[in-house]
């Protein structure tokens, strides 16, 4: 298990990591998941032992590894742009943690071909990394790690530089790959779809503090505050500014009406609704009941869905609908809400109501 | 249908390219084609030697010594400027304050004439009143390079390394900069020695800029002139005398003409040779 107790990290006055106390279990799939300078890439060093965190302790198996150098400690690592040694072959390459680690013969030899049919490079062992398309290049990155047996294995945004196709593949094979190795596995990403393909659990990350650290899908339903909610939202949720008196939820000068039995519960005051783009529709239904008049801005249609943004009393919105639907910049629509599905934050942007489909993890 | 224009004013506009290149490339050449191959003992009274010029400046001996001399000198250099500056360039600093005061002090020397930088060394190398001869001798060191070959050949390669060691490093520490800083993470998780960092990671990621830099100080040492010819003038005797300088002394001091534009046609040729040699073998070694 590794533990990071209140882990700080200080570089001349500011604070780049700080108060990070997070567990992780061997065998664990882990994502980091926060936009770019988030501290994905900071919090992976630290882990690792490139740099020394200047507070707080970090333990495995409950020894402190906190000063350990990265050389005495079993980790690897795999980076975003794909780094393998130049002028070595595949084979050579995929060895050469091996080779470090004094393993010889047809230990190594054996290793190394289970390492590169896992990852489909048998064909090109005696090729250099120049020679190798981008993917390839990146499965050998991961041979690399894989061959290592490194108790700890960071994935510093390893598919950002694929192309879609690829990146599909190998979020598929990835856990799979390191499942059996027992390693614990953390994931950085700045993308929530990719967090939720991945499953396990998550740690969003905002300004170098952790939001929150659940199971993945947990957090998709129950953000427990606004930031977590943006981050792990994308498209990113609509929000408008709400109030909560006698039971009535307010939005601009409109009540909705004694919405859910949840809101009951509400203290009066000012709130932050945010709502889903896919949980707006275009047409009333039995649950999407509340009206809104909408200014169209743009629509893009990729096919299967189309993402209309669109104004809402000031707000900037955006609605998600299945299929192909034509709307003409400027032109006033409607849209309809499910009351039932508005997440509310309070004052303190702390999560106050979630909606009921949340409540049971669906 | 496609009807093609003739359009004869076109020769005007490759004309300029073709003066320039006719004036400084192709017409000096064929001058030079023109004497190797006949004699002349006044203006505009040519015979037809045939290859005779050639036949003689390949049987004597006075070449072959100035060729020895030549490819020696050379290999001396590119043995001492292009490890010099690779290691140079690694103990540069990669960030900070530092790295544009190194790289203003390295850019230094490249800033300098040739002749000028022969004219100091010849000063500063004088054994009676010169720093370096004078602090050679004063330390039990017998040196003076206008009497001995040896601290003559010594002057000459330090002037050179001296004055070109710079450019290798440039060359070189730019192929580090272009290195992410991942590849030094990765290798540090991997355990890997700053030896075989330097050699798995900074070696092959250097190699092109270290091609480029090995044709270049090549190619320039081995035509070598002006700082040899005022420092030493060739000698003592004709030690330093390098291609270039004979060719010289062959031309415009004994007005062999034959002779010097045969010599020019075939050091032209080894250099061009040599030239793509290296860089054939060296581009196959990238491509296996």
């Amino acid at each position: 298990m590794l533990e990071l107790i209140n882990v700080g990290k200080r570089v001349g006055r500011e604070d780049h990591m700080a108060d990070i106390s997070l567990q992780f279990q061997r065998g664990s799939l882990n994502v980091l998941l926060g936009p770019t300078l988030a501290g994905k890439t900071t919090l992976m060093r630290l882990m690792a032992g490139l740099d020394k965190p200047t507070s707080g302790d970090i333990k495995m198996d409950g020894v402190s590894v906190a000063g350990v150098s990265v050389r005495e400690r079993n980790v690897a690592m795999v980076y975003q742009q794909f780094i393998n040694y130049p002028g070595l072959t595949v084979y050579e390459n995929i060895a050469s943690p091996m080779r470090l680690a004094k393993v010889q013969g047809d230990e190594l030899d054996r290793k190394v071909r289970e390492a590169a049919s896992l990852l489909k490079l048998e064909p090109y062992l005696e090729r250099t990394p120049l020679h190798l398309s981008g993917g390839q290049q990146q499965r050998t990155a991961i041979a690399r790690a894989l061959v290592k047996g490194a108790e700890l294995v960071l994935l510093d945004e390893p598919l950002a530089n694929l192309d879609y196709k690829l990146r599909e593949e190998l979020r598929v094979e990835l856990p799979r790959i390191f499942a059996e190795t027992g390693a614990i596995l953390v994931y950085a990403t700045t993308e929530p779809q990719e967090a939720l393909l991945l499953g396990g659990r998550t740690v969003t990350l905002h300004e170098g503090r952790v939001t929150q650290f659940d199971d993945t899908i947990e957090i998709y339903s129950r953000p427990c505050d606004l930031r977590t909610a943006q981050t792990f939202s994308d498209p990113p949720f609509n929000l408008a500014s709400v109030s909560v008196q006698a039971r009535q939820l307010d939005f601009n000068g409109r009540s909705f009406g004694e919405v859910s039995e949840t809101i009951t519960a509400l203290a009066d005051g000012h709130y932050t609704a945010a709502v889903r783009p896919h949980h707006l529709a275009l047409q009333p239904t039995d649950q999407h009941t509340v009206a809104l008049q909408a200014t169209v801005g743009t629509s893009e249609i990729t096919g299967s869905e189309t993402f209309i943004h669109v104004d809402v009393a000031g707000n900037r919105w955006v609605v998600l609908t299945h299929g192909v639907h034509r709307v003409e910049p400027g032109q006033s629509i409607a849209i309809y809400l499910n009351p039932d599905s508005l997440y509310l934050f309070d004052a303190g942007e702390l999560l106050a109501r979630v909606p009921s489909f949340a409540m049971d993890g669906r | 249908m496609i009807t093609k224009t003739v359009n004869q004013k076109a020769w005007f506009l490759v004309l300029p390219v073709l003066l320039i290149v006719a004036l400084n490339a192709i017409i000096p050449l064929m001058t030079v084609v023109n004497y190797s191959v006949q004699d002349t003992f006044s203006p505009g009274v040519f015979f037809f030697e045939g290859t005779k010029w050639y036949k003689d400046v390949l049987s004597s001996p006075r070449f072959h010594g100035a060729l020895g001399r030549q490819f020696l000198y050379t290999a001396i250099i590119l043995a001492i400027e292009i490890p010099l500056g690779v290691l140079v360039a690694l103990a540069m600093p990669r960030k900070g304050p530092w790295v544009s005061v190194c790289l203003v002090l390295m850019a230094l020397p490249l800033l300098i004439p040739w002749n000028v930088v022969g004219a100091m060394w010849n000063i500063f190398a004088l054994p009676d009143i010169g720093l370096l001869g004078y602090g050679l001798n004063w330390l039990g060191f017998d040196y003076n390079y206008t009497q001995q070959p040896v601290s003559a050949w010594m002057t000459v390669v330090l002037m050179d390394v001296w004055h070109w060691t710079s450019l290798v490093v440039l060359l070189a520490y730019a192929g580090l900069s272009s290195i992410p800083d991942a590849y030094y993470q990765a290798a540090k998780i991997d355990g890997a020695s700053s030896f075989a960092v330097f050699r798995y990671i900074q070696l092959p990621k250097m190699k092109r800029v270290l091609i480029i830099a090995l044709l270049l100080r090549f190619m320039d040492s081995f035509m070598v002139y002006t700082e040899p010819f005022v420092l030493t003038g060739g000698g003592p005797g004709n030690s330093t005398t390098f291609l270039s300088i004979d060719l010289v002394k062959a031309a415009i001091g004994e007005f062999n003409l034959g002779i010097a534009a045969a010599m020019s046609i075939l050091y032209f040729l080894m250099t061009l040779l040599v030239c793509w040699v290296f860089y054939t073998a060296m581009m196959r070694g990238e491509e296996s």
